[in-house]
């Protein structure tokens, strides 16, 4: 077998007042680039106009730029090489098709032929209504993820967290927009959407783990517990997070200008995600239970009641398929895993 | 082999011969020289079940069009009147002869028209911009009686809207019963504020190339109703003046000679294109209000192409990577989990095939998640196959176990990831959808390939008595 990780026992939880502390600055330095940077939002949804065009001869980035101030309009600029320019105009109350042909006019007084690689007018009721319809599914999404999840793993906390999870991924990506000033268009839309299917997939598997292993180790600690689960699915959660990020760091330098931006989204989503579900949402799951239960005993129980029926039927499943293995007891064929288990880690 | 594996693979082997089935006419399709397929598009001979490529991705135009509400009378739903107008722009396209143009409702009262392989949509945005809204009145000649509106509409700049409407200073200085309107070549004529007659009482409208005065004319045909009524007015006023009115501007106002039933024309300065314009917008219907173009993209040709280039080719290889990535790292099983990220691809291009389902830049970002998921859940598989392999079990156990406990994941995740995927459908918008749409055919095909079909792979490995597996 070729492992990448050894057998892991890195106890996740202790740092925990390190996550919060590092989740909480995410949260303030975030608010603030919000406040000061803003975001370059996509005419998409600003509403507005953007031309691409490529000029036939060698036309300098200055030369397009006071041909368009010329207009007196206030247009921005952007060149991908090669005498190909973007310009765009933001948030313009101006009729669709207006601007276009007053960008035009402009670049016509260059004399220097050119093709119309794309345009795109936005009317500004069509960019309100596009962010409005956003944000409505996403918020949707949320409340029936933490009803799915609360319902699946018996218990409103998980559900929760899986939620802020989810929360910090995006809140990380807007951040990493934010500061960069990358645009927003509709494509970085949907490499948020990716991020929260890809997000809450990482948090599912731990708590899946966590259910399991509530149901082997009825004793055990609940902080013990969520280590034992983040150290036995960490194998998993590299190698699927490393296939992932492989795709996309091929995507992001070879993909285009279209899939450039779709890359970078889904790499910082990514790396967020992975990290948010080993340093939030368990952290959060392991905070929140102490909590509820006041004295901090033995939150276990409260999460491991539904699934504590069905812990007979799995383990006499386990035991037919396990032939040789001594017919015993529900009780002591969990300890005999435990035993092998503690025999591997000498 | 036993009866039921006999049964999983048979079902396996028809599904994977039935998308192929279903991926051919693509293959086909695309693998023809973009000439040919403009001429079977033109043809109509485009075959049906096939997957299409977004306008992001081929080039072309969208316009995104917004019915006029308040412009809408009274008595007609909103429902109705958005249904209407859908079908009149999209006579009007067809007519305009372009392939594959879809013509979809967005939210209550926006249009979407799609127009592949269109680069500059000008045209099209006239024949749909046109309201065509055609209407007979009287002429009253004798103007004395608006003296002081025709006063102060000479002395104004400009006297009429965008839409054609006097403002509303100098019209309430107009006698009731009467309006004024502007004239095609310049002044203004008083006509009665009723039009008994409509363009909705046509029939049919067709271009005569040389009218009376040169110019190419429109000639037109009422439909029995539409003659009755044009029948009543003519006989009724003899002698006077007929106002031929398109879009609140009067193009001519001949004398009505005699008592006119069925046929009529409009002659005025037409161009050829624009009689030919007019010609079509008048025969499907004028629009229940005005649409206004709220948003317009076009995307050259070489753009799509590039993108599509570029895109396509990154996509590969970073597929490629991965499959070598399993191989190497998990060895048989790894192997195993390619082969069913191969299909899972199969099966969902032949899906979207079926569905003509359209693909955009969105869409191929939904099947990236979903291929993610695929691995994902193999990976969870291998993962759990190693420890069970690590407590010395059997290689049957260990496949057994391996897929039962990693099932519970995989289903869960699969689940929440379809429910966000559900919700995108419902409340997204156009690139929005797309994205929703290939996730979960692609999610739900994962859950087939990557669980179902690698369990038979194992499960046939196992009738040759292996004894060793390598993960």
């Amino acid at each position: 077998m070729m492992h990448l990780l050894p057998k892991t026992n890195i106890d996740f939880l202790k740092f925990r007042k390190v996550y919060y502390t590092l989740f909480a600055v995410l949260l303030i330095g975030g608010i603030v680039s919000f406040c000061t940077k803003g975001f370059n939002m996509g005419i998409d949804f600003t509403g507005g106009t953007m031309v691409q065009v490529k000029f036939n001869g060698a036309v300098e980035m200055e030369q397009v730029r006071s041909a368009l101030s010329a207009t007196g309009a206030n247009s921005e600029l952007q060149s991908f090489g090669d005498s190909s320019y973007a310009i765009s105009e933001k948030s313009t109350a101006d009729e669709v098709g207006v601007v276009q042909a007053r960008i035009e006019k402009a670049l016509n007084t260059l004399n220097v032929p050119y093709t119309v690689l794309q345009t795109n007018s936005v009317g500004p009721a069509v960019g309100e209504s596009m962010t409005e319809r956003a944000l409505w599914a996403i918020l949707l999404s949320l409340v029936f993820i933490i009803i799915y999840v609360a319902f699946r793993f018996s218990n409103i906390l998980w559900g929760l967290s899986g939620v802020v999870a989810l929360f910090h991924d995006l809140f990380a990506m807007a951040v990493a927009f934010s500061l960069t000033q990358r645009e927003i268009d509709l494509v970085v839309v949907a490499a948020f959407l990716t991020v929260a299917g890809f997000s809450i997939n990482d948090t599912i598997v731990i708590f899946d783990r966590m259910r399991e292993n509530i149901r082997l180790h009825p004793k055990m600690s609940f902080g013990e517990l969520i280590n034992l689960s983040i150290n036995e699915t960490l194998s998993r959660t590299v190698i699927t997070t490393l296939t992932v990020l492989f795709a996309l760091v091929v995507l992001y330098f070879f993909g285009g200008e279209v899939i450039n931006s779709f890359a970078f989204a889904m790499l910082i989503g990514c790396i967020s995600g992975v990290y948010s579900t080993i340093a939030l949402t368990t952290p959060l799951v392991y905070t929140w239970s102490r909590g509820q239960l006041n004295d901090g005993s033995n939150p276990v129980k409260s999460a491991a009641k539904p699934a504590v029926k069905k812990i007979s039927a799995e383990v006499k499943r386990e035991e037919s398929a396990a032939e040789g293995y001594a017919p015993a007891k529900p009780k002591k064929t969990v300890t005999k895993i435990k035993r092998t288990r503690r025999n591997r880690k000498n | 082999m036993s009866n039921k594996l006999a049964v999983k693979w048979g079902l396996i082997i028809a599904i994977l011969l039935g998308s192929l089935y279903l991926i051919y006419p693509n293959y086909k399709w695309y693998s023809k020289p973009l000439t040919e397929r403009e001429t079977l598009d033109a043809l109509g001979e485009r075959p049906k079940r096939m997957l299409n490529l977004g306008l992001d991705l081929r080039g072309g135009s969208s316009l995104l069009l917004e019915l006029e509400v308040s412009k809408l009378s009274a008595k007609e739903p909103l429902n109705e009147a958005m249904a209407r107008a859908i079908e009149i722009i999209r006579n009007r396209i067809d007519q305009y002869g372009v392939a594959e143009t879809s013509i979809t409702k967005q939210g209550d009262k926006w249009i979407m028209v799609q127009l592949p392989g269109v680069s500059n949509p000008q045209r099209a945005e006239e024949l749909i911009g046109k309201t065509a809204m055609l209407e007979f009145r009287i002429v009253k000649n004798d103007t004395s009686i608006a003296q002081q509106a025709f006063e102060k509409l000479e002395s104004t700049d400009k006297p009429f809207d965008d839409n054609g409407n006097l403002l509303p200073e100098i019209a309430k200085l107009v006698p009731a019963g009467y309006q004024i309107m502007r004239n095609k070549d310049g002044g203004y004529t008083l006509v009665t504020d009723t039009a008994p007659v409509t363009g909705a009482d046509l029939e049919n409208a067709r271009v005569v190339m040389m009218g009376e005065n040169g110019y190419p004319e429109v000639s037109f045909e009422f439909n029995a109703e539409g003659s009755k009524k044009f029948g009543q007015l003519t006989g009724a006023n003899i002698g006077k003046n007929l106002a031929i009115v398109l879009d609140n501007t009067v193009q001519s106002a001949p004398t009505i000679q005699a008592r006119i039933t069925k046929q009529g024309r409009i002659s005025g300065t037409f161009s050829a294109e624009e009689a030919r314009a007019l010609a079509i917008v008048l025969k499907a219907g004028a629009l229940p209000a005005p649409v206004k173009v709220i948003e317009k993209k076009t995307i050259g040709p070489t753009l799509g192409e590039d993108s599509i280039k570029s895109g396509l080719s990154a996509s590969f290889y970073a597929f490629v990577i991965i499959l070598a990535f399993m191989l190497v790292y998990y060895k048989a099983a790894g192997f195993i989990a390619d082969i069913a990220l191969a299909l899972n691809f199969v099966l969902t291009v032949a899906i979207m095939s079926y569905f003509s389902a359209t693909l955009t830049l969105p869409g191929i970002a939904g099947m990236i998640l979903s291929l993610a998921m695929a691995i994902d859940a193999n990976v969870l598989i291998i993962e759990r196959m190693r420890e069970e392999k690590l407590l010395g079990r059997p290689v049957y156990e260990i496949i057994n176990l391996g897929y039962d406990k990693a099932w519970s994941a995989i289903f869960d995740s699969n689940i929440t990831t379809i429910i966000v995927g559900a919700c995108l459908l419902q409340f997204g918008t156009g690139p929005v959808k797309g994205f929703a749409v290939t996730l979960i055919i692609g999610l739900l095909v994962s859950l087939f390939t990557a669980v179902f079909v690698t369990r038979a792979i194992y499960e046939l490995v196992l009738t040759s008595n292996t004894k060793e597996i390598s993960l």
